[in-house]
Order: structure tokens, then sequence, then C-alpha cells
């Protein structure tokens, strides 16, 4: 598809005051062919933005439906998933991945809408971990070990409902881009906060492989598939693998085995609020997990780093860290931005 | 590595997101497509090469968990056991293939499989080609028996696995048909050819397009002789079997795990067995995937039948 037959884009982003949303409504700013960019959630952007639209909403089907009517947008990008159970679990879990999903499904699919494309963002962790995992997932192999956590049961929903929008909606393109652990200069991640202690954890005799992507590449890869219409179901992982042990020396950090190697799960799991050490991840400390990336590499995608360059970014940064500090960040005060935005006394660039 | 790195990673997260304009699709055209080093050249990119990505590794532990370098200081401490306890003899190791992917399939034996190491050591020091063995998963639960399992080149047997090893990768993979059934079996069994599982082997090299190259192993079988199994303390340690061996008894519980008895070590490859079948099927005739097993588990029992009749001793050969 030639950027310049399309008519300019309006992009709904949801989850903006995630990481991953703000990065991306970012990213959508910079882009002259992106005429409209809204951003959704109930917690203020993280994030400076320029014209981007925020609204303060959850996702109820009634506001969702509403807000794609009265905007028209053609894209969705869905970034609001959570994939780390640290962040949030239980019934908000299921609340924010399965029913805000299901309604964000239901509204772009409603009559007369006007949505042509959708990106949703999955992680790598619905294909599980265990013993009886090939050594790399392809996007059509299912996972060898029923879900046991709460998140890997919502993920798994959630794509399950994806699918079913894909066989109703045959005139939406539908990306459902499954990353894998995710480190980089900003991103937390409960891996980034193992690599970030003086001795970083490991499962006792045990040295698994782990695939990584950089931060950087998310959002390029989110952007790649809105900008090509490549539709399907791709795998988003650096290039390379390396052992748990490799990521802790990248790190200038050794491994230390303090996690049983028997019943990891049934010891730890009631602990997981207080280690932050939650089951899937558990399991991925013991027997890892790759991922082909091939599918979308075929669509022109090309990475900026490998695996081993996102434990470097990440060690980079956390250096840098260790030396400055936190550095605070960015805060949403509603009335500079609506100064910003609408006052006749600030001078804008008239595109 | 510090400039490098500037070079590969933006400062701005934001610069590098930017959608694919005209500026991206330049980048996609001229970006590499991220090969280490050009170890693993995918033929038909049409990505131009250039220079790859930064790729700060510190191990050599590949995709699959193998480092050559542990290989190498595990031969250094394995060769003693190979040519002076075992005194290992080949016959017919011309008939693996130097280059190309092959499936080598052998008869399996001792209670702790002493076969795998004898061969996978064997055929690295001569044919200086990396061997990868496909294993029971259980040995991805042990730790550190498990982790150095996958160091050495244990990979789990997995169908996808061995199409990737195989196919894409083209090396040397080595699969014991028979699994735990071939290394539990008791002492008076010995040589006689368990079930090959269910073909899956065959399934593998016809998907492959690779040959099957079967290997007969005389010497295994008494290295550790299994005289009883206790199907109680089996199920209560969650393993396939538990074995009561020869060498427990001499040496006790723990040591007889270790102290293999020496047994002479022969091994002879048999002709190549290829498949006139094309590649990257989804299914094949699996009457024909289990007559071709068949024929392969007969011609590696022939072969011991008849490596047996000319052994003059066990421990000599």
């Amino acid at each position: 598809m030639s950027i310049g037959s399309i008519a300019r884009r309006r992009v709904l982003v949801t989850g903006l005051s995630t990481f991953w949303g703000g990065r991306v409504a970012l990213a959508l700013e910079r882009d002259p062919t992106v005429e409209v960019i809204i951003g959704l959630d109930t917690e203020d952007p993280t994030v400076e933005l320029e014209r981007t639209e925020y609204v303060r909403a959850d996702q109820s089907y009634s506001i969702l439906n509403r807000l794609v009517r009265a905007t028209q947008v053609d894209t969705i990008l869905h970034t609001f998933l959570v994939v780390d159970s640290t962040r949030s679990r239980g019934r908000a879990l299921h609340e924010g991945n399965v029913i805000g999903t299901m309604n964000l499904l239901a509204a772009a699919g409603a009559t007369g809408s006007s949505v042509r494309n959708l990106v949703v963002k999955s992680s790598t962790v619905v294909y599980g971990a265990s013993h009886r995992d090939p050594a790399t997932f392809g996007e059509d192999m299912a996972r060898t070990s029923p879900a046991r956590t709460g998140l890997e049961r919502s993920l798994l929903e959630v794509e399950g409902s994806l699918a079913d929008f894909t066989a109703d909606n045959p005139h939406v393109d539908v990306s459902l881009l499954r990353f894998a652990n995710v480190l980089g200069p900003e991103s937390t991640t409960s891996l980034s906060r193992l690599l970030d202690l003086p001795a970083v954890p490991a499962v006792a005799g045990f040295d698994p492989l782990l695939q990584f992507v950089e931060e950087h590449d998310v959002v390029r890869a989110i952007l790649h598939v809105m900008d090509t219409g490549a539709s399907g179901t791709f795998n988003v992982a650096g290039e390379g693998r390396l052992p748990w042990s490799e990521c802790a020396a990248l790190c200038g950090r050794r491994t230390l085995p303090v996690l049983p190697a028997f019943a990891t799960e049934r010891l730890l799991g009631p602990l997981a609020r207080f280690t932050e050490l939650p089951a899937e991840v558990l399991s991925l400390l013991r027997y890892g997990r790759g991922v082909d990336t091939s599918r979308l590499r075929a669509t022109g995608f090309r990475y900026t780093c490998t695996s081993a360059g996102a434990v470097d970014a990440h060690a980079r940064a956390a250096r840098l860290r260790l030396t400055l500090g936190q550095v605070a960040g960015y805060r949403w005060e509603p009335d500079v931005e609506a100064f910003f935005r609408t006052s006749p006394s600030v001078v804008r660039d008239e595109p | 590595m510090v400039a490098g790195t500037l070079t590969t990673v933006p400062e701005r997260p934001v610069a590098e997101g930017e959608p694919a304009t005209a500026k991206a699709k330049a980048e996609v055209a001229s970006a590499d497509d991220g090969e280490r080093g050009g170890a693993l050249v995918r033929v038909g990119s049409q990505a131009p090469a250039v220079a790859p990505l930064l790729d700060p590794r510190l191990s050599d532990v590949d995709a699959w968990g193998r480092s050559e370098r542990a290989r190498a200081l595990l031969r250094l401490l394995y060769d003693p056991i190979y040519s002076s306890w075992f005194r290992v003899e080949w016959e017919g190791l011309d008939k693996i293939p130097t280059t190309g992917g092959a499936l080598l399939v052998a008869n399996h034996a001792a209670a702790i499989p002493s076969d795998a190491p004898v061969i996978m050591h064997g055929i690295e020091t001569e044919l200086k080609r990396p061997v990868y063995a496909l294993a029971d998963f259980l040995f991805r639960r042990l730790p550190v028996v498990g982790t150095i399992w996958n160091r050495a080149g244990g990979v789990t047997a997995h169908p996808d696995n061995a199409y990737r090893l195989l196919r894409q990768e083209h090396q040397l993979v080595l699969v014991f048909p028979e699994g735990t059934k071939g290394t539990a079996k008791t002492f008076d069994t010995r040589y006689r050819l368990r079930r090959f599982g269910r073909g899956g082997f065959v399934e593998a090299a016809m998907r492959a397009g690779v040959p099957v190259i079967p290997i007969a192993v005389v010497g295994a079988e008494e290295s550790m002789p299994t005289l009883w199994r206790s199907t109680t303390l089996a199920k209560v340690l969650g393993l396939p079997y538990f074995p009561i061996t020869a060498n427990m008894l001499l040496l006790g519980p723990v040591l007889g795990l270790l102290g293999y008895f020496p047994a002479k070590f022969k091994l002879r490859v048999l002709d190549p067995v290829t498949f006139d079948v094309p590649p990257d099927q989804e299914r094949y005739s699996k009457s024909r995937v289990m007559d071709e097993a068949e024929a392969i588990r007969i011609a590696i029992q022939d072969e011991l039948h008849d490596m047996l009749r000319d052994r003059q001793s066990v421990w000599r050969g």
C-alpha cells in the first residue's frame, strides 16, 4: 500500500498512559500522514504529547462505541494489554485485558464502523515455558502445557476473541504482535528488575535461553504493521538467544542460584506479590523460550537490535542511572496542556 | 563496543519510531537482516549484504543451547574414557557425510545411557562437525545435569526441533528411537531392540529431506546392566524407570550411577537410507513410515547379531 494513495489516517491508541501507548503516540505525532491521534486511558499520559488528544475513559463498551463512531478512526492500536502480572492481577487484570479487549472489538466491529486496521500488542508469554516445549515457537504452534496463571489465561482469551473478530470482519486488517521479553534503556519489566539487583536471582541448576526485543523495535514493529497493513500473527523478538547467566554478565553481574530447583512455583507462588517473581517468570527462568521471527521479517521489518543488543542497551542505561539517579519523568498538567493546545498566544507551525 | 552501540541504538527512541515513510522504506531496502557474522546465510534473501547488527555476546551458546567451548572441555575430559576405558572402535565412519543434514539412528542401552556420549564424541573428533542429540524432555527438568546436557548438544526430542536442525541448519542429529524403552530393559533382554517409537524419526527425516544413517552399537549394554527395575521408586521419583544396576551393587548407589564397566565398544555405521519422497509435506503415509522404520530396526538388529557372533569377549571385543 503506498502512502500517497490513502487518506490521512485517524488513529486510536488504547492505553495511552502505559509505557508503550505513550511511545507509540509520540512516534505517530511525527508522521504527517497521521491526521488524528486519540489516546484512551484512565490515567494521565506519562510522555509529553503535542497533538495527541487524551480521553480519560475506561474501556467500557458504551464509551468505546461512541468514541469510535464520533471520531471515525480507521486504525486502532491496542497497546493496553498487561503482559506482566506484577503490574496487575486478579480481577483488575481480567477486566483490563479480557473485558477491555472484548469491548474494544465490539466497538470496532459495530455496524458502520470505520475501523480498517487493528493492531494488538500481545506477548510470547502465551506460549508458556515448559520442559515439553520446542526450542523455537512458530506463530501457529500451540503451547505444550495448559495455562496456569491468570495472566496467561487472560492473554489466551484475548487472542481467542481476536480470532473471532478476524473471522467476522474480513475487511479489517488485524495484526497480532507477540513480543518477546522487552529490554531497553527506559522500560522496566520483571526481568529488567532482576537484572538490576546486585546479584541476579536464578533457579538453581538451570540456565535457560532467553530471547529479547529492544524497546525501540517494539514501537517500530507496531508502526510497521500499521503502515504495511500486514495482517496475521507475528512473533517479534531480536535475533539470537542467550543464557540467563550471560544476560547477567552483560549487565556486569553474576547469577545467584537462590530460587529452589524443585517445586519452584509451589514454594514461591504465594510469595509472588512480595518477590515480584510471578509464576510465568519462574517457569521462564527454568525453561526459557525461543520464537521464530521469520514471518515478520518476511514483511520487510528489520530489527535495530539483537537479543544480546537489547540486554546491552538495558545494561548501558542502568549504568547511567547508577551515576545520575532516577531522572524525574514528565507530569501531565491538564491546564498547561490546554493552554499549549488552544491558546491563541501560542505560535504554531501550521502544516 | 561503546561507539558501535551509539551508532546503532538511537539516543531518542522516537527518532527510530518513525513509520514507513519514504525514509523508512529506504531503510528497509538497505538494512541488514540481522544475521550474526554471516554464520547463517539465508538463501534467497533480498536484502543486500551490509554490516551485521551489533551483537555483544559473551558466550558461544547457540540457539539450541550448545556451546562449542563446553563441548571442547567435555571432549578433553571424556577422551580418556573414550579411548582407554571403552576403547571405542568404529567401522564405516566414512558413511557419515561431512556436510549437510543427516539423522543418525542407533540402538539404545545402559541404565544411564553410555552410547550417546560415545557416538557424539567419536563423530565430533573424527569428522570435526557438531552432533546434536535428541533426548527425552525429562532431561530438561533435571537441574545441573539438564543444563550440562544442553550445553553439550542435547536438545529436546520435539519434531519441530528435529526439522529445524536438519532442514534449516543442515546439522547431524542423533536419535535413539527406542527411547527409554531401550535403556530401561533388563540384562536378560540385551541387544533385543524395542519398538522404534511410532516411526517419528522416519517422518522427521522425510520432512527434512535428509538420509537416515543407522548405527549399531555393541558394548553399551554391558557397561551398565540393569538387573531389576523398581516401578514403585520410579513412580515416587517421577522417573520413567528406576534401575538397580550391577554397577550399583558393586560400587554403591551413588558411585554406581557414574562407574561404567569397561566393556569394549564397537560401533558400525550402516548404509544411509534415503526416502524417495518430497520434503516439507504436512503428512506422510503412515504405512510407508512404519515400513521404513521397521526396515531400519531390522537392519540394526541383524547387524548387532552379526557383530555379537564375531565378539570373543565382552571386555576385549
